[in-house]
């Protein structure tokens, strides 16, 4: 009896040092085993839309992200990502105070739409003190002033089969060989028409600053920073973004990032 | 389940063969390598999504032109090459090779957490966190699946409930586990309630509210949550202190299972079965 134990006692040791060092080469394979597009990845990604549907359900469309007061601002709002762009357009359009910006509508719409400045700041507008929360896990509060989004949708009448908004801005956030990369990036309807969706050009009672994406930027409050674009030019309505960049949804979603960032 | 009589026929000179008994049910064997296999994923790509922003603050939002930062793991330049440091509450620690500056010798590199200690190994916050969400979907239903199990099962009324007697045994108890004195009894002790109840009951719910409570998204259904956990960073901050604690648990856990028996331990989460001290080793007089 005692011998078997100690026979069993060995194996056991030689199985766990068997296992510890499938265990550290597991850990490289599992590294590889985790690229955008490998079927491991996209099996782990499945969670993604589980969220997306369970977050829905909960919060329906008109859940409020909650709202802060005044005495919460305690800070600028720290910029991230691309905070001066160098594109020549982008740098040729703030030598001029964006006078020559236009807001591009188009895709699947009934009347293309291109708004300046004013006529965006000539509709309703709303101001709302939230918090962003960045992907990286830091978070700062700030006073927002905008156009909401669906006044927009609505002038240029969405098509029915159009199912999410895709932003393309001005400033290249990666430099490929295949070219300069602009940041873009989608949102679906129910986010897109949320009463908190707003293009904002205002940030704590002054124009939007550079940094913080001027003249347009969009806030999307019940998800994280990356989700919400700076310096936009242009929505375009889309059924699909298969045919936009990488096809994942927005430049993020390209290089690993969930497409849906509402967690 | 049906091991009522483990004990009782003491009277039997040979009690030997009667002292292997069936003590955990195919739903605790289940979930408890669930657990473990989801847990050792969320914590290697947690820190993984840590190292993105490797600060802690206190309150709602993150301190950049005010100080609410409890701790912060970093690298700096010094006379003697760059070293990382840790520093908690104000207090600096040089933790070079371990946290904020580690690598390969010669190729060392700034990052709180170090490569061994995180998925993927590399920088990536995308990836750790497509993981990490997976796995919370793994972890959360596993533990409605056990709840749910050992309710009807009496799992959690007969074996984690603590009663009046556990109470008195818990000083002897605590003697016992300090002399390394283990008794193989088909019922956990004090102390082993405790542990798995605190683990069970607290911690991992504790870890599903503080990320719930992180979601920009669940903040717009639970807008009170953030409110009882004092803001979102608070709630960043407890997510992080939680899993220290989970992670010294499974320390104590595995140094306990080596010190009682690792075979017998093993055995019985494996397959169920468990071999108890004979009867005469019971402690009996507990009960005078």
């Amino acid at each position: 009896m005692a011998k078997f134990q100690i026979s069993r006692r060995r194996f056991l040791t030689s199985a766990s040092l068997g296992l510890s060092g499938i265990m550290l080469s597991g850990c490289d394979a599992f590294d590889s085993g985790l690229g955008v597009g490998s079927g491991l990845r996209s099996f782990l990604e499945n969670a993604n839309g589980l969220t997306w549907r369970a977050q829905r359900l909960l919060a329906g469309r008109d859940a409020l992200a909650p709202e802060f007061t005044e005495a919460d601002i305690r800070q600028a709002q720290r910029p991230n990502g691309v905070t001066a762009p160098d594109d020549d357009t982008y740098k040729g359009l703030l030598a001029n105070n964006f006078a020559d910006w236009r807001l591009e509508v188009a895709g699947l719409v009934e009347k293309p739409l291109s708004l300046t400045r004013e006529q965006l700041q000539n509709m309703p507008s709303r101001t709302q003190i939230t918090r962003h929360d960045c992907v990286e896990g830091w978070s700062t509060i700030a006073k927002w002033t905008g156009t909401p989004l669906s006044l927009v949708l609505d002038q240029a009448v969405v098509k029915p089969q159009a199912r999410y908004v895709m932003f393309h801005c001005l400033d290249t956030i990666e430099q490929s060989l295949s070219g300069d990369i602009k940041y873009y990036g989608s949102i679906d309807l129910i986010d897109a028409r949320h009463p908190q969706t707003i293009l904002a050009y205002g940030l704590n009672g002054k124009p939007l600053p550079v940094e913080n994406g001027a003249p347009l930027r969009v806030r999307v409050e019940r998800q994280l920073g990356y989700k919400m674009p700076k310096y936009i030019h242009k929505i375009e309505l889309v059924d699909s973004f298969a045919n936009v960049g990488g096809g994942r949804g927005g430049y993020w979603e390209d290089n690993g990032y969930d497409w849906y960032g509402g967690i | 389940m049906d091991s009522a009589g483990t004990s009782q026929p003491a009277a039997e000179a040979d009690a030997k063969d009667t002292t292997l008994i069936y003590r955990q049910s195919r739903w605790t064997r289940l979930t408890h390598w669930l657990w473990a296999i989801s847990l050792f994923f969320m914590l290697l790509s947690g820190l993984q999504i840590f190292n993105a922003r490797p600060q802690l603050y206190i309150g709602k939002q993150s301190g950049f032109e005010f100080n609410n930062t409890i701790l912060q793991i970093g690298a700096q330049d010094t006379d003697n090459g760059p070293r990382g440091y840790t520093e908690i509450f104000g207090h600096r620690f040089d933790t070079t090779g371990v946290l904020g500056w580690s690598g390969p010798p010669g190729q060392e590199t700034p990052r709180a957490f170090p490569a061994w200690a995180t998925i993927p190994s590399y920088y990536d916050l995308g990836t750790a966190r497509v993981v990490h969400f997976f796995f919370a979907w793994v972890l959360s239903a596993t533990l409605l699946v056990w709840l749910v199990a050992g309710l009807i099962n009496g799992h959690i009324r007969r074996d984690l409930a603590p009663r009046l007697s556990d109470l008195r045994k818990l000083p002897r108890d605590i003697v016992d586990h300090a002399k390394l004195k283990f008794h193989h009894t088909r019922d956990y002790n004090t102390l082993q309630k405790m542990a798995y109840g605190g683990v069970l009951f607290v911690l991992l719910p504790l870890m599903i509210v503080t990320g719930l409570a992180m979601s920009p998204s669940m903040d717009s259904v639970l807008p009170w949550l953030n409110e009882v956990l004092g803001g979102r960073q608070t709630a960043r901050t407890i997510h992080f202190t939680v899993m220290v604690l989970l992670v010294l648990f499974f320390i104590i856990h595995i140094l306990m299972i080596l010190a009682a028996g690792p075979i017998n331990e093993l055995r019985s989460i494996i397959t169920g079965w468990y071999r108890t001290d004979p009867p005469a080793n019971e402690p009996t007089e507990r009960s005078a």
